[in-house]
């Protein structure tokens, strides 16, 4: 058993739902992912499971991924990633959408899409300033602190900078339908990352 | 077609519904849940008809999240709804009379009132887009065009000469 899989996701439609409601809903390619290894108590000092994701041809894989793909005798995958999973998992077997049923929750964890550098009210929701009347403040953060105390500017403070591009879980997702003979996951909402990007789909406990 | 486009093929009802085109008057037939008055949930969902007639002024939207704009003026306010064309709500589209637009969007209506904003009946009818018979006689046209312009060009030659 284990508790999540890679996949890469197509886009996102729309689907009427049993109350005849119009979902929003992402479309999701999930698996099928293999074993690669199975890390365990006495080994590792916690128990995992490495999954695989989109086979490859071996001239694709540089030495490293293929000397470990190989020491494990499992085929070779483009992406691997760690999951929870218990020991009893054979290195080797494949793990398809079925994995997920419909109406279960999940988690899903992909790379946001890019935005560059960005200024507070982007970034952070800051409200800015009037734009008109000569107020001659606009988008700037303004005061970022007090005085004497504390001396310093505050961690976290919400500051410009680089927005998105980074790694972002979206929680408690709801499985619309599963299609296993396609290996497609529709899921309610949005998913980060863009169209074709990479995502990792964790089941999580029921609410 | 990329695997989105086909799964949204996939969902599409399997009954076809009637074609129609921007410009057209049609009755779409919805399915109503009346509520019971005192709020409370009836055992029996009771479940009616509702139609809404107008004028199509828009269709957008591919496979199956197309979605159409009906038109209407009632008591004379212009009201407009767009339906999703596949929607389990919709029992039935009938087309009441075919319109004759040079538009594919029909928005300007709504700046016009009384007989401007008509949209004038068209008598002959049209074939549904996948049939080929419009797409040949187009390339045919263009064809005979360039062989005008073929045989213009030596007379030009020799005026000019």
């Amino acid at each position: 058993m284990v508790t999540g899989l890679l996949g890469k996701k197509l886009g996102m439609t729309q689907i009427f739902d049993s109350n005849n409601q119009a979902v929003a809903v992402t479309v999701l390619e999930v698996g099928p992912c293999g074993i690669v290894q199975v890390k365990t108590k006495d080994k590792d000092g916690y128990e995992a499971v490495q999954i695989g994701f989109q086979e490859v041809p071996e001239r694709k894989l540089n030495k490293p991924k293929k000397g470990h793909l190989q020491s494990k005798q499992a085929r070779l995958w483009r992406y691997l990633r760690e999951v929870s999973g218990s020991p009893d998992n054979q290195v080797g077997a494949l793990v398809d959408v079925g994995l997920f049923a419909k109406g279960d929750r999940v988690a899903v964890q992909g790379v946001s899409k890019g935005k560059g550098f960005q200024g507070v009210m982007k970034r952070h929701h800051y409200g800015g300033g009037p734009a008109s009347h000569g107020s001659m403040f606009h988008r700037a953060p303004g005061s970022i602190g007090s005085s004497s105390f504390p001396s310093r500017v505050w961690k976290n403070k919400g500051l410009p900078g680089q927005m998105g591009g980074k790694r972002v879980t979206v929680r408690g997702l709801r499985v619309v339908d599963v299609r296993e003979e396609e290996n497609l996951l529709l899921v309610s909402g949005a998913v980060p990352g863009r169209v074709g990007g990479v995502v990792l789909v964790k089941k999580m406990e029921k609410v | 077609m990329n695997r989105l486009e086909r799964l949204e093929e996939s969902l599409m009802p399997k009954q076809t519904v009637p074609f129609f085109e921007v410009g057209d008057t049609v009755r779409v037939k919805q399915r109503v849940v009346e509520e019971r008055v005192d709020g409370k949930k009836a055992e029996e969902p009771k479940e009616r008809i509702q139609v809404f007639e107008g004028v199509v002024i828009a269709r957008k939207g591919k496979r199956s999240n197309e979605r159409f704009t009906v038109r209407k003026i009632s008591y004379g306010v212009g009201v407009e709804r767009i339906f999703p064309l596949h929607s389990p709500h919709i029992a039935g589209i009938e087309v009441v009379r075919k319109g004759k637009v040079r538009r594919a969007k029909l928005y300007y209506l709504r700046t016009k009132k009384g007989k401007a904003a008509k949209v004038a009946e068209r008598e002959y009818t049209r074939f549904a887009k996948n049939n080929n018979k419009g797409k040949s006689s187009v390339t045919q046209s263009v064809a005979s065009e360039q062989a005008g312009v073929a045989e213009l060009q030596p007379s030009e030659a020799s005026e000019s000469v």
